[in-house]
């Protein structure tokens, strides 16, 4: 088993929260795990991306090949456009259907749909808008974690002890919190990414 | 269960565990972690290991090597251009040697993600003439740290580390050793191999080069170089440093069918090469940074068409590795994918929302169609975002402190209205000594410190310069009429310029410090700020 997963967003919008989540569980269930991440200047509003490769075997590469990418999961739409070539051909790519807008020529949002569409396997989720009526937008990343949780090779309880475990400094709200944008999210998705455990 | 660490993280814990007494940097991407991580570490602390930042890489590695001198073992962290400004103490220990371990840390940046270039730290241990090591993967970087010191402290010379940013900034399950005491203290038997005058200097440098060939042996019988010749006499492999993870990654379980020199070590073991050489029809050199190795192998084996790698074209001349382009290379990879959408635009890093240095350069810019757009000289910080659409504001942007003294040669060539804009912490680190040299002649240029009491790019670091700033204008010769004080924001907008205007307009130094936190700093670190300049007033009471 080897599962090669893009992170992708905005510097500030958390997709290293959604890698430590992924990393803790992958350790907790004795797998193999790789996870590079973007410091420094990129980090000031530029586009990010971490590399997350869990295995049961030995990982080599920090980085995943072209083509090799099982999932690609974006806090935002256009930066899950930017790492398509590391995409499977049967690969997933999920969404947060809110727009990050922070320069002047940022394309038309349909432009972008479009495109996101043209792959047989995505799912775009409307994690901003969930995480809102959860009570804070700023969980929106674990909503999409949620979503994708199909597609990840690591058990559901796994993931969730995880989550308690990164929040575990913060308050029994903050915790709570998560774990219901985790839950919210994988119900969006449920009945689309059932295909992915299927093949 | 393993710990999940980066792969600076696992060299700091690494260099813990092997008896380390000192860690001296200055915050830089990506070599930023290693310190950090030694500085928030409970044993660290328990230990009472030195952490505390230095103002920059020369007086960081100064400090090492007198804790070295003292028989303790220390480190020197940095990132690759920061070799360039301690560059003078790097090459000097090597002629006169170490006493207790001391290992020169040095991430390199290939690919440029956050540095004006991708030179190779091979380089300079090469010129230096002392050993390298160059881990291939996290676990490699915790577990060669102990034998980076006892290399040191054997051969009584600085080893020089390297690290890049891939495997800097990436995490893995690491699993940590046993765990050594620190030396004692212990002064060297004769200490004039550190008084480097030239009687001395000249026996010293022949200790030096007399030492080349233990160091090729020390490489050509270290783990870390293996090699592994089979059958297939095809493509011999030479892969470097993190190169080796790529190249497993493609080969992975095919690797029996391939003749593979691991190279964690330098200088190079000739032995080594020599055999693959033979052995193959064509070799292959990988390496992340520039073609060291191949050009190496061209000067062994006078150059010829058999020595493929990033001269060859075989592999890209610059930026850095990846396994695609290592997969391309073995002639592994056809397939194609999927291209990146024509509708997907850049989203280049840009200065944070409320951030200080914005209303900084809407005062500067408000001028420009006075003074010209030429003529503001940018430093190394966040503030050099002021290069980028929209604000346009910074001309130039070459090394740490360079704002400040190339404004000074461009009023010396006659320009007239030259700004420099330079960060505090960059200023103490290297602005100073040039702001001296404007004083000494009154030359007629305008400097802005951009004071944000942080190494704000690194990840918001304390800045030496925090409550100093006035202090040490006044102190290098700055008439007190022209050091100047704003605070760059919205409301003040009118003031600032007009401030800038009549400072433009004086024909001698003026410096203005424009003053505000960095909005990434966090309450605690504000009000740690705070007591820090309280207790700075106090001392002069």
């Amino acid at each position: 088993m080897k599962t090669n997963i893009i992170l992708s967003g905005v510097g500030g919008q958390g997709i290293l929260t959604i890698a430590a989540v992924l990393d803790t569980a992958a350790l907790s269930e004795d797998l193999f795990i790789k996870q590079s991440e973007v410091h420094g200047m990129s980090q000031r509003g530029g586009a990010v991306q971490s590399h997350v490769r869990i295995s049961d075997k030995e990982i080599f590469s920090d980085l995943i090949p072209e083509g090799q990418a099982d999932l690609i999961l974006s806090v935002e739409p256009m930066e899950l456009l930017r790492y398509t070539p590391f995409l499977k051909k049967d690969g997933w790519l999920v969404t947060d259907s809110e727009s990050f807008v922070n320069t002047s020529n940022y394309p038309e949002k349909g432009d972008l749909f479009h495109q996101i569409k043209q792959h047989p396997n995505h799912v775009i989720v409307d994690a901003t808008e969930i995480a809102k009526k959860i009570g804070n937008s700023k969980i929106a990343n674990i909503v999409l974690l949620g979503a994708a949780s199909g597609i990840i090779p690591l058990s559901e309880k796994s993931l969730l002890e995880a989550i308690k475990k990164l929040f575990q400094h913060k308050s029994e709200r903050i915790i709570k919190l998560n774990l219901e944008a985790f839950n919210e999210g994988k119900k969006v998705a449920e009945g689309i990414t059932d295909v992915a455990n299927s093949n | 269960m393993k710990s999940l660490l980066l792969g600076n993280e696992a060299l700091a814990q690494g260099s813990i565990d092997a008896g380390l007494s000192g860690v001296y940097a200055y915050p830089g991407t990506p070599s930023t972690e290693i310190t950090e991580y030694i500085q928030k570490s409970k044993l660290a602390q328990d230990l009472k290991i030195h952490t505390t930042w230095s103002v920059n890489e020369k007086t960081a590695m100064e400090a090492a090597l007198g804790m070295s001198y003292v028989g303790k073992r220390s480190m020197v962290v940095m990132k690759h251009v920061g070799l360039n400004v301690a560059s003078d103490v790097f090459m000097n220990m090597a002629v006169s040697g170490i006493n207790g371990g001391l290992v020169v840390v040095v991430a390199d940046d290939p690919s440029m993600h956050s540095s004006q270039n991708e030179q190779d730290s091979r380089f300079y241990g090469k010129f230096a003439m002392i050993p390298i090591l160059e881990p291939s993967n996290q676990q490699e970087a915790y577990n060669v740290m102990s034998y980076a010191f006892d290399l040191s402290e054997e051969l009584q010379l600085p080893v020089l580390l390297r690290m890049v940013t891939r495997l800097s900034h990436s995490r893995a399950g690491i699993e940590t050793g046993e765990k050594r005491d620190q030396n004692g203290m212990n002064l060297p038997e004769d200490t004039s191999r550190f008084a480097l005058l030239p009687l001395n200097a000249r026996k010293q440098y022949d200790i030096l080069v007399d030492k080349k060939e233990i160091l090729i042996e020390r490489s050509e019988k270290s783990d870390l170089n293996t090699l592994k010749l089979s059958k297939n006499k095809g493509t011999g492999i030479i892969a470097c440093g993190l190169a080796y993870n790529y190249l497993m990654e493609n080969i992975g379980e095919n690797e029996a069918s391939y003749s593979v020199l691991k190279i964690s070590q330098y200088p190079l073991p000739k032995e080594k090469i020599r055999a693959l050489y033979r052995h193959c029809d064509k070799i292959l050199v990988m390496e992340e940074g520039y073609p060291v190795v191949e050009e190496l192998l061209h000067n062994y084996f006078d150059e010829n068409d058999k020595i493929k790698g990033r001269l060859s074209g075989d592999l890209p001349r610059t930026g850095e590795l990846n396994p695609t382009v290592v997969g391309s290379a073995l002639g592994l990879i056809q397939e194609k994918v999927t291209p990146v959408s024509s509708v997907v635009t850049p989203r280049p890093p840009q200065l944070c929302e409320g951030c200080g240095h914005t209303d900084l350069f809407n005062t500067i810019n408000e001028l420009i169609p006075e003074i010209g757009d030429k003529n503001v000289f940018g430093d190394i910080g966040c503030y050099a975002l002021g290069a980028l659409p929209p604000l346009n504001t910074i001309n130039t942007l070459i090394d740490m402190g360079a704002s400040i003294t190339m404004a000074k040669g461009a009023a010396d060539a006659g320009m007239e209205n030259a700004i420099a804009v330079i960060g505090d912490s960059t200023f103490t680190h290297s602005g100073m000594t040039g702001l001296l040299d404007a004083v000494y002649e009154n030359s007629p240029i305008t400097v802005i410190i951009s004071d944000n009491s942080a190494v704000a790019m690194t990840g918001a670091q304390e800045s030496t310069a925090v409550g100093r700033l006035r202090k040490i204008c006044l102190g290098i010769g700055v008439h007190p009429d022209h050091l100047k004080t704003m605070v760059p924001l919205k409301k003040n907008h009118k003031e600032n310029v007009e401030l800038l205007r009549k400072e433009l307009n004086y024909k001698g130094v003026s410096v203005i410090i424009s003053e505000r936190p960095c909005v990434r700093l966090s309450r605690d670190q504000k009000e740690e700020i705070k007591a820090r300049i309280a207790s700075l007033n106090c001392e002069c009471n």
